[in-house]
């Protein structure tokens, strides 16, 4: 109980303070062994990218040469743009970001309503709601693909980006429906009762009191939705078939199975595919941690 | 819960309109062509053409094939690579970066080591199969040539291609994939948290591991169950990993039934095989989530 009411209504302000500028403060030898260890670690987690940034920056005949784990002579672009060329990157770069992005937003908003009805409005038989909604996820792709392709041509929709982008919001929003469901059916009620007694429908509870709080978790859910839908390549390999709509990952994808890169190539593509996901990342980040003030200062 | 009486029945129902575009998309994107996939299982069908019908063919010749249920048996270890272990570690990282190294060091530095770590969830898979098969590379491969490095040359071999530590590998490499994936999701769990608890905690002496069990786990157990079924899910589909790393290989040693299922969908073209193995795979899942989710609803339930 005391822990709901710190959580919904905030501890006073005061203690905070004190703490904000603390900041530093008691950083003991052992707090510092923590930091070296933890920043080694994340080293090691990056040693894969950096082998890929390595031979992206080699020319061919130094790949063969030295092997894919040497760092480059030099700063070689070649493969960069041999790359971006075959594949009119610029474009399919667009399809990606344009599909990538509506995922991400619709997905969410399709989350947050179904979770507001499973979590806070408890509807009766939410579990089976939940179980046949998360059997978007459960089914594996690969059986969705024949059905998928003949549903689509019956109504017109084979070959278009607005396809691929309500498969995949459908798909993503059962990962938010889950989470933002169970995060939900621990809200406060004390805070709900409160906005319901000053006057607020249910509509505006929603987006005035529930959203707000779980600002933090929904930027999440959209930076998982952005990437999952980036890197998916069985169904829009299927889907999009003119070369004007296909996407970063079928790109890579099927240059790779083809076999028509060579290594530095490939790696010189990963590089590409991958700066987009990593800046999109990096700017949520910082959203991230201004949700955590903004609601450090309501609560 | 069901003792609130008929104006509280009446008041939930009031909630149903919040679902219908979600059951109307899921039904014409899921629903509807998982009930087709079904019908095709009982089909003998080469994805072109017309389907024939052999009944219950398709199931018969599955229940026989010894393949398929050894697949489901490398799951099991799967799971661990995939599930137990990232959530494990996801935890105790997520715990020491918003509790110490954010409150001690600063916001920026517990953002900036995350970034670092959620990474591999960024990397396209099929270009992270590439990568490990170069450092995991039996002859010039970075992690043997870092055994030979520390005097440990000994023990360097061919990882992917043993079927002793085939599977291994690929688990090692799933965890290095997962990580990620539990760490931001319980560090934004752990923002609804009162930063103030854990000062309080910290003023009246507790330690880093009586404030993990006591504030962290407790805040945020909605978060780990998600994270527990949705990785124990995606362990159970794994198809990607696999075939970027070993293609089910060496002599079936990483086969698993996902990948064994695209085999014969894009493979063999034995498009009704493939429907039946995908319809088994996803009553087995599902009849996991309910056990999950029933067991999710009593443990939570209680704290209310």
């Amino acid at each position: 109980m005391t822990a709901t009411l710190a959580k919904g209504t905030g501890a006073p302000p005061r203690a905070r303070r004190s703490g904000a500028p603390g900041r530093g403060r008691r950083r003991g030898p052992s707090a510092y062994a923590v930091l070296v260890a933890l920043t080694a670690f994340a080293g090691v987690m990056l040693i894969p990218f950096v082998v890929v940034l390595f031979n992206a920056l080699k020319t061919p005949q130094e790949y063969s040469a030295k092997g894919p784990l040497a760092p480059p002579d030099g700063f070689n672009l070649d493969a960069v743009r041999a790359f971006w060329e075959r594949v009119e990157f610029g474009q399919v770069l667009l399809n990606s970001v344009f599909i990538s992005g509506s995922v991400a937003v619709l997905a969410v908003l399709l989350s947050v309503l179904n979770a507001y009805a499973l979590g806070i409005g408890r509807i009766k038989g939410r579990m089976w709601v939940l179980v046949l909604l998360l059997m978007a996820n459960t089914v594996p792709q690969e059986a969705l693909v024949y059905p998928l392709y003949h549903l689509s041509k019956q109504v017109g929709l084979y070959d278009t980006r607005i396809s691929v982008i309500i498969v995949f919001t459908v798909i993503q929003s059962a990962f938010g429906t889950y989470l933002l469901a169970s995060v939900l059916s621990a809200f406060p009620r004390p805070l709900l009762e409160a906005a319901r007694i000053d006057g607020a429908g249910r509509w505006q509870v929603l987006w005035r009191v529930v959203v707000p709080v779980v600002r933090p978790t929904l930027s999440v859910l959209m930076v998982f939705f952005f990437v999952w839908t980036w890197n998916e390549f069985l169904i829009p390999m299927v889907f999009l078939i003119s070369n004007e709509n296909q996407t970063v990952s079928v790109a890579l994808g099927v240059l790779q199975g083809q076999r028509l890169m060579d290594a530095t190539m490939s790696s010189a593509a990963s590089l590409l595919g991958l700066l987009p996901t990593v800046l999109f990342f990096l700017i949520f980040q910082r959203t991230l941690s201004r949700g955590l003030t903004a609601g450090a200062i309501k609560y | 819960m069901t003792s609130r009486g008929r104006s509280g029945s009446r008041e939930r129902w009031a909630y149903a309109p919040y679902l219908l575009p979600g059951l109307l998309l899921f039904t014409a994107v899921i629903g509807v062509p998982f009930l087709m996939n079904i019908g095709t299982s009982f089909t003998e069908w080469t994805g072109v053409g017309t389907p024939r019908w052999i009944g219950l063919g398709n199931y018969r010749e599955l229940a026989r094939d010894e393949q398929f249920w050894a697949s489901f048996g490398h799951n099991a270890l799967i799971i661990v690579g995939m599930a137990v272990v990232p959530t494990m570690i996801g935890l105790v990282l997520a715990s020491v970066l918003t509790d110490l190294i954010g409150r001690h060091f600063g916001a920026r530095t517990a953002s900036v080591l995350r970034a670092c770590i959620y990474l591999p969830q960024v990397l396209p898979i099929v270009i992270a199969g590439v990568v490990w098969s170069w450092l995991l590379a039996p002859e010039d491969g970075a992690v043997n040539a870092l055994l030979d490095a520390v005097g440990l040359g000994s023990l360097a071999h061919d990882w992917l291609g043993d079927p002793a530590t085939a599977l291994w590998s690929v688990i090692a490499v799933m965890v290095w994939i997962q990580i990620g994936f539990p760490l931001v999701i319980f560090m934004s769990g752990l923002q609804r948290v009162d930063p103030s608890l854990y000062e309080a905690a910290e003023i009246d002496g507790a330690s880093w591991t009586r404030r993990f069990w006591h504030i962290t786990i407790p805040q945020i157990r909605p978060e780990i169950f998600v994270v527990l079924l949705w990785t124990t899910i995606a362990a159970l589909k794994a198809f990607a990993h696999i075939f970027v790393l070993t293609k089910g290989g060496p002599g079936g040693a990483t086969n698993v039934p996902a990948y064994y299922s695209w085999v014969s969908f894009f493979e063999k073209s034995d498009v009704g095989y493939g429907s039946a193995i995908a319809t088994v795979l996803t009553l087995v899942v599902v009849a996991l989530t309910v056990v999950f989710l029933r067991m999710q609803g009593r443990e939570l339930g209680e704290e209310r």
